[in-house]
């Protein structure tokens, strides 16, 4: 038997770690939802796919503009000093992974409305000419829209991971130590980008290549996420009681009901049937999949809270 | 450079909270908040129980990971002592430091910034002892330069057994509790 009893009760850290509530998911997850937005846009500019008449590029970096400003307020909201977030940017910390994040948001802006003036929206354009003046001048130079396309990418990958390392950087939480974290939430990333450009995609050729697209996204993360889980129960006492969390703990049912069953393989098992012409193309599988990246967020940070070294 | 430590002896430690109620009044920690803490573990089948009491803060890791995740350079590792340390001006309140202590030794105070044991810098810069080892009545905590083979600490850590909590965290406490 052990038995442990301590007279410490601080807010927020006992009877068990409850630093993050819902406004670090939220943020994860707008932050993984922009990375994949950025990276497939990149890839629409870098192919220039991006001149078809329809294409999304004209609206995912101004919606990614917005849905990124979002999660920073989000990430803003959950700061408990709020006054002093300007001490980010005075130091650059090599070692801290949010000292990246930070400096890494600061340069996707840029690459955002450099997307933006390749494609400017019509409703901008509508308000301001100018812009559609300034495009066409940028267009003029033939390698602009590929060198954008490749700053998308480049940062699009770097913010994906970011949002993974961001928690895996915190070995104190075993359910969080694991390097896989990373790609997990790059790829949980990209494929809700591509669920939501489905969703909202003009040129009926852009929504099949994005459903396949998300299909493998999905795949893949399906896999991630069983390697996640072995590597964890293969790790020590305390890594596999970490998994256990989600596999038969507290969060067993949201875990594999809502991430994985309703999250991940109901909306691929549509979406298979939808790009082979058996079902037709609804938003019921990728609005799944965008309610699954934000519950994914969830679960992970939530158990990850809950996880520790010490004893039961 | 000096290397501040504590040790504890869990035979004398009666859990009686001088040292916690010491540490609120010295350095004016709010209520309903605490930066150091009294466990008591029990270990064992009856009838043969044993009963550790530890009085519990800050480590003061050797390698702190409340440091290396800190994006503004708030938790530092001061060279007076190499004493981690919260400078609230820079200090955001991202609370990643929370999540990365495998003691759970940090709180939000409720200004906004990290807040956790700090030796009692200010009293140890004055030559003093930290106020939970100043007020102990059974005198089982001790504190000093873990590398001084002549200081206290290092004496009793060479003669007595001794253990760190968690040290499977990898993040090589600095307080430790002889047994």
């Amino acid at each position: 038997m052990l038995e442990l009893t301590t007279t410490r009760a601080n807010p927020m850290v006992d009877p068990s770690l409850q630093v993050w509530g819902w406004e670090i998911p939220v943020y994860l997850f707008l932050g993984g939802l922009v990375a994949g937005m950025m990276i497939l846009s990149g890839y629409l500019l870098f192919s220039g796919r991006h001149q078809a008449h329809g294409s999304s590029t004209a609206f995912v970096p101004a919606l990614s503009f917005v849905l990124l400003s979002l999660g920073m307020a989000a990430l803003f909201l959950d700061l408990e000093h709020r006054a002093f977030v300007w001490r980010l940017y005075t130091t650059f910390e090599p070692a801290s992974p949010m000292s990246w994040g930070s400096w890494i948001l600061i340069l996707v802006y840029p690459a955002l409305a450099a997307a933006l003036l390749v494609r400017p929206p019509a409703p901008l354009v509508r308000r301001s000419p100018r812009l559609a003046t300034l495009s066409g001048r940028l267009l003029d130079r033939p390698g602009w829209p590929r060198a954008v396309g490749v700053a998308s990418i480049v940062l699009g990958v770097l913010l994906g991971i970011y949002t993974g390392v961001l928690l895996s950087a915190l070995g104190a939480r075993p359910l969080w130590a694991s390097g896989l974290l990373g790609p997990l939430f790059l790829v949980s990333g990209l494929s809700t980008a591509a669920a939501l450009v489905h969703l909202l995609a003009g040129d009926p050729q852009e929504r099949v290549l994005f459903a396949r697209a998300d299909n493998v996204f999905l795949g893949i993360e399906l896999l991630l996420l069983g390697l996640f889980l072995v590597g964890l129960l293969s790790a020590t006492e305390v890594h596999a009681r970490a998994a256990r969390l989600l596999l038969d703990g507290p969060f067993g049912a949201l875990f594999w009901v809502g991430v994985v069953g309703l999250g991940i393989l109901i909306p691929l098992g549509v979406q298979i049937a939808a790009v082979r012409h058996r079902v037709q193309h609804t938003p019921v599988a990728p609005l799944l999949v965008l309610g699954g990246g934000l519950l994914l967020r969830y679960v992970f940070v939530a158990a990850g809270q809950l996880s520790h070294w010490s004893p039961p | 450079m000096a290397r501040f430590g504590m040790v504890i002896d869990t035979l004398r430690c009666v859990g009686c909270m001088d040292c916690v109620v010491a540490c609120k009044t010295e350095n004016e920690v709010p209520e309903g908040f605490c930066r150091d803490w009294i466990t008591t573990e029990v270990r064992g089948k009856f009838p043969t129980l044993t009963t550790e009491i530890r009085s519990e803060r800050c480590n003061h890791c050797d390698r702190p990971p409340c440091v290396t995740c800190c994006p503004t350079g708030a938790s530092h590792v001061e060279d007076f002592g190499r004493l981690v340390l919260v400078d609230r001006e820079l200090c955001i309140g991202c609370k990643a430091c929370l999540a990365s202590c495998p003691y759970d030794a940090r709180f939000i105070h409720p200004e906004g910034y990290a807040d956790k044991c700090t030796f009692c810098v200010h009293r140890v810069r004055e030559g003093k002892d930290p106020a939970c080892v100043a007020v102990c009545p059974t005198r089982c905590m001790h504190f000093g330069d873990l590398d001084d083979p002549r200081s206290e600490v290092a004496k009793l850590l060479a003669s007595r057994r001794h253990h760190a909590l968690l040290p499977e965290a990898g993040t090589r406490p600095r307080i430790h509790f002889l047994t």
